[in-house]
Order: C-alpha cells, then structure tokens, then sequence
C-alpha cells in the first residue's frame, strides 16, 4: 500500500514538471496565490470582492443556461421566459438565481466601494484599482439595463423608453443617436435582438477584461486594509510583511466561510421571497410589453433609483442628464479628490466622518425618493440630497488636505 | 467606537431602504385576502369556480392542463372531465378559442388573459377586486379596486347584486360631492355573504398559483437548501478557526 502510495505521488509530481516546462502553473499560483502577501487584519468588508467574483461566475453559467431556452424577439420573449419558469425543468431556479444575482451583484459592489471610502483603498498606490472597478461598475450598470429589457415586459419597455430618450436631450446628436441606439423609430424587435447581442456576449467580455485588469492591479500592490497602513513598509528578517500572511491558505478558507454565509442570504431571497416586495423582480413587468399603453408609474430597479432621482431633481432635462452622468462620473476622479495624508477613517477626524454619513444617507435616501411618485416635496427633497452628494467631493476636495488625523501605527491593529 | 457608529449609522439607513417596499398596485391599503396556495382544497375550488366561470372569456396561455393536474393532486380523469370543457387535450394550455379581435369587437376591450394577473396585480387586489362590483344608480356594473372596469359582474347570481348607499362630503375646497359609504345587497345571492368570500378567496389563491406554479416547490426546496448551507458554512467557520490559529 504505502509503495503503491508513493509512486502515485512521485506519478503526480511528474506530471507536475511535465506542465510547469511547459505552461507556468507553479509559479503562477504561488505568485498570485501561496507567496502573494496580503494584511491579517482584513474585517468584515473585505468579503464583498470575492462575493462579487462569486455572482459574476454564477450570472455568467445561469445566463448561458437561460440564452439556450430564451427568444430574443419581440413576439416571442415575454412567453419563453414564462416558458423558462414553467415548462423548462428548473429553470425556475436559473432564472431567479439569474435576476437574484443582479441585485445582489449591485448590493455587493456597492459595498464592495463603501468599503474604498471608509479606509481609503482608492488612494495612491492603488488609484488605477479604482478606476478599473469603476469602469466595471459602468459596464455592470450597462448590462444590467440591457438585460433588464429582455424579458420584454411592460417595465422592460417603459423603463428602456425613459432611459434611451435620455440620450435624446443631447443637442444635435441626440435624434440621430437614440435611434442609432434603437435600431428603430421607437423600441422594437429590433432594439430588443441587439440588446440581447450586447447582454449575453459584448458586456460580459468587457466584464471580464475588466476584472482581470483589476485583478492585476490589485495583486501588484497588494491589498490595502482596515487601517491602511503599507504592511510592505514593515518586512521581517525572511522578506515578507510582518504583517501579512499567504493569501492561501487563510483567506481562501476564510473567503469559503463568507461564501457559505453569503449563500445562506442568498437563498433565502432566492426560494422564498424572489421580488422582494417588487424591488428585485417588479409588478409591472409581469404584464407583456404594451407600446400603447403606459404604466402609471414608471421607475428603474433599486440599484439605478439614486441616480434616477438625481434626474428627477432636475427641472431642466439636459441639466439632469448632464447632472446624473456627472454624479457617477464624479466617483472616478475619487483617488485624486480624497487628498487626505490618512488612508483610514480610523484615523481621520470626524469631519471625514460627518462626511461620509452624510454621504451615504443621501445615497440612500435619493435611492428611495427615486422609487417614489414624485410629489413637489419629495423633488425638493431630491434636490437638498442631491447637493449633498456632490458637496461631499467637493468638501472631501478641500478638506482632506488639511482635515485633522490621528496618528497611525506602525503595525496593525485587531 | 467612532467606526462602530459609522457602521450603525449606515445599517440603519440601508435597513430603512429595505423596509421601504413598494405596493404591487399602488393606491390605498387593501384587506388581506387570506388566500394559501399551500391549500391544495381551495386551489381545488378555485380552479373549479375559474373554469366554470372566468375560462369561457379569459385565458390562462401559459397553464398546461397535466401541470395543473400534477400541482392540484387531480388524476388526468378528473382534470378531463371536470375542468376541460373545450375539445383540449391533457398536455394543452388552458387557452380559448376567442381570439383578440374577437374580444374587442365583443366587449369594446379584449378580456386580458390572466396567467399573470396574481403578480402583477396580487392577491389582495384580485380579492377586492371580485368583491368589489356594484351597480350604480344607472344600472351599470362597477368596481371599487378598478373604477369603470369594462367587466360585468359575472359571478353576480353567488354574490347577488349589491347597491351603494351614498353620503355627501365636503372636500378641502368646499365642494359637496358624494361618496360611497357603504354597500347594501339588493339582490341577494346562492351563496351567503361568507361564502361568496370564500369562493373569491378560492379564486384568487388559484390565480397566484397560476402565476407561478413552482411557488409550490420552491419553498419546500429553499428549506432543504438552506439547512445544507447552514452545516456546510458551521463546517466552512471550524476550518477557518483551525487554519487561523497559527496567525493571531
């Protein structure tokens, strides 16, 4: 038994070097993975990446499962995808994990940045970091849409309605573009087949270059952490980081523990309560797409309402669409607006503190005025937490150079 | 401590956002229905009521016969000869043979097929809604979840017909104008007052179980998901210990 055993293992370490000669297996996992360094001090927050790793593989196997049963015309859409939920064995279940994952993606990325903001993960050396997840935040949000459109119900219709006649406020260009965006004079087969071209293979692609790239940079400099201090400034007598242990195999089993309890989460959305209400899955889009007749109220899903309020707010249309496109923008530029010589509020005075709450109340506070009617006092509502959304860069801007800070230790703390 | 407030200030805004949830319909606060698509019984009767009184008008496209069967704990004898009252097969959906223009030269407005109706209306606007008709001084049919709907009340000789009794209000301008203040049976009906709503409450857990068949099974599953999950992350959280005892 035990020769038996051994020459297995000398036939696996065989086939081993057979590989690394000629493709750099090893190396590569013990670069990115076993001799990758990263902080032993992450917390809670630093769950939301791989999570969000997680949602974009199970969007990507569910989404080509659904492409094999799903009609991409306007005739046929809205009965396959009841034809998905009832005739199709489990697609029930495909297509919830499919239209659960897409809220879920959004609450984790939009952690995933709070977390930026509350310890500084976006300041230099890791500016390109955030512009990367940024530009996959803007294609999360472009995929979103489109594959918000494809089950061709009556929100599906009137919310692509809305949005592609935003683009129509741009002077000049605007008619032209719209309908160079719809294929079409208004919304049609057509819109709906090239929407789905650019869902299920254009988006993606661009997703996963994205991610890569973010990737890439994240392992060059390594993980920023809770206090945001450069664990390489502080190596031991052997080269690593005092305090930094191998990414595997501690955060690989501490990653399947978050993995576990955010699936616990997930699946209770998922199997017993899959609207949510009507926020994750709406009425209205269960009624077949309608061209002539306009729903009474016309909103997008939770993730996009903050900055659809932020529209609203606006009297003048090309105003707010000029308003709403500076206010994701505006993220962008966060790695030279936050000029703070203190990565972590831990270590920040309270001005950054004040600011960040008012921040985040005003996000989510827009995000709900967005689902609402619109009587005159929630437009004026929008308005004052509009301005406090862009106040907060613009004080971040002017106070962080000089805002008071505490004084950061050397090593981390628990 | 100040990052724990941090952290609290914003649980708290996001769980005000979750509890923010939006009415399936809009409009004023409707009285739950009651209506459990668990009670195989009611969805029995509802199915029954649907069939003899809804499926000459509105279809239900998207409902196979055998499914209904299969769901409903009905042998293939009892769906073909109790509910099948076209010349359908067992593997066929539950469609009519009126076709739209039909339906529009007929009553003005195509009867809506109401596969989905449960939800994208919900259950305790259908159960209003087949509470709610009236007629008024004119004699014509009305309803009080969807005013001047084009629908007669087909389900007239169980309820019987009910009249409403007018009062005067004056609103904030100063106008007098008449509302309904409540509703007196003129006519009465087969059936007493609870069990006219017995039978809507059967119609309309039907109808939520027609806009979604796998809600049946996807609860039972979701139990048994869980629970796995539960042991598999207990187990995930001893591995993580294990490994991490060497760090701290």
């Amino acid at each position: 038994m035990a020769k038996s055993a051994s020459s297995l293992a000398k036939r696996a370490g065989d086939l081993m070097n057979w590989l690394d000669d000629r493709l750099p297996v090893t190396s590569f996992w013990n670069a990115v993975m076993t001799g990758y360094q990263a902080p032993k001090n992450f917390n809670f927050w630093y769950y939301m990446g791989s999570l969000a790793l997680l949602v974009l593989v199970m969007q990507i196997l569910t989404g080509i499962f659904l492409t094999m049963h799903y009609k991409p015309s306007a005739a046929e859409a809205f009965a396959s995808v009841e034809y998905i939920m009832r005739d199709v064995d489990w697609g029930w279940l495909l297509r919830y994990m499919h239209s659960t994952g897409a809220s879920f993606f959004f609450i984790l990325i939009y952690l995933h940045m709070f977390r930026s903001l509350l310890y500084g993960s976006h300041q230099k050396p890791r500016e390109l970091l955030w512009v990367f997840g940024m530009f996959i935040y803007l294609a999360l949000m472009a995929e979103a849409f489109l594959g918000y459109v494809l089950p061709w119900g009556q929100m599906s219709y009137w919310g692509a309605q809305v949005i592609i006649n935003l683009f129509g406020a741009i002077p000049k260009i605007g008619e032209p573009l719209t309908q160079w965006i719809r294929g079409d004079y208004f919304i049609s087969d057509a819109t709906l087949n090239k929407f789905f071209a650019l869902h299920v293979i254009a988006v993606p692609l661009a997703i996963l270059g994205l991610v890569m790239l973010h990737l890439v940079a994240l392992r060059e400099n390594g993980s920023n952490n809770p206090d945001g201090i450069e664990i390489k400034a502080n190596k031991g007598p052997d080269g690593t980081p005092i305090d930094g242990i191998p990414f595997h195999p501690y955060y690989t089993v501490k990653d399947i523990f978050g993995v576990g309890m955010f699936l616990i989460l997930f699946s209770f959305i998922l199997f017993m309560w899959p609207e949510v209400g009507g926020l994750f899955l709406e009425a209205d889009n269960f009624i077949p797409a309608n061209p002539l007749v306009t729903p009474e109220h016309i909103k997008p899903v939770w993730y996009f309402t903050p900055y659809y309020a932020i529209l609203k707010a606006v009297p003048d249309k090309l105003m707010g669409v000029i308003m709403m496109g500076a206010s994701v923008t505006i993220l962008f530029f966060l790695p030279w607006l936050d000029r703070s010589p203190v990565k972590s509020i831990r270590y920040r005075g309270l001005w950054y503190k004040v600011l960040l709450g008012m921040f985040t109340i005003a996000f989510v506070r827009l995000g709900m005025l967005g689902m609402a009617a619109g009587t005159p006092a929630e437009t004026w509502e929008m308005r004052v937490w509009t301005l406090v959304y862009f106040m907060f860069f613009v004080l971040l801007y002017f106070m962080s150079p000089g805002g008071k800070t505490k004084p950061v230790p050397d090593r981390v703390t628990h | 401590m100040k990052i724990k407030a941090t952290i609290l200030l914003f649980s708290t805004a996001m769980l005000l956002a979750a509890s923010f949830s939006v009415p399936a319909s809009g409009g004023a606060a409707l009285e739950p229905s009651g209506a459990n698509i668990n009670d195989t019984a009611s969805l029995q009767r509802g199915a029954k009521w649907f069939v003899n009184y809804c499926l000459g008008c509105h279809s239900l496209d998207y409902q196979r016969y055998n499914r209904l069967a299969k769901d409903l704990q009905l042998s293939e004898e009892e769906v073909m000869q109790n509910l099948v009252l076209s010349d359908a097969k067992f593997g066929d959906t539950m469609s009519i043979a009126m076709s739209e223009e039909q339906g529009e030269a007929w009553f003005g407005k195509a009867p809506p097929d109401l596969s989905l109706v449960g939800r994208s209306r919900g259950g305790d606007w259908l159960y209003a809604y087949l509470r709610g008709f009236y007629q008024d001084k004119s004699g014509n049919w009305n309803n009080t979840a969807l005013a001047n709907a084009a629908m007669p009340h087909v389900l007239w000789q169980l309820q019987g017909i009910q009249t409403p009794v007018y009062r005067q209000e004056t609103n904030e301008q100063g106008y007098e104008h008449e509302v309904i203040a409540h509703f007196e049976l003129t006519t009465p009906g087969i059936q007493s007052e609870q069990e006219y709503d017995e039978t809507a409450r059967d119609l309309t857990a039907f109808l939520l179980y027609v806009g979604e068949p796998a809600a049946l099974q996807r609860k039972g599953i979701g139990v048994w998901v869980i629970l796995f999950l539960v042991l598999f992350t207990f187990i995930a959280y001893l591995l993580k210990v294990e490994y991490w005892r060497d760090v701290h």
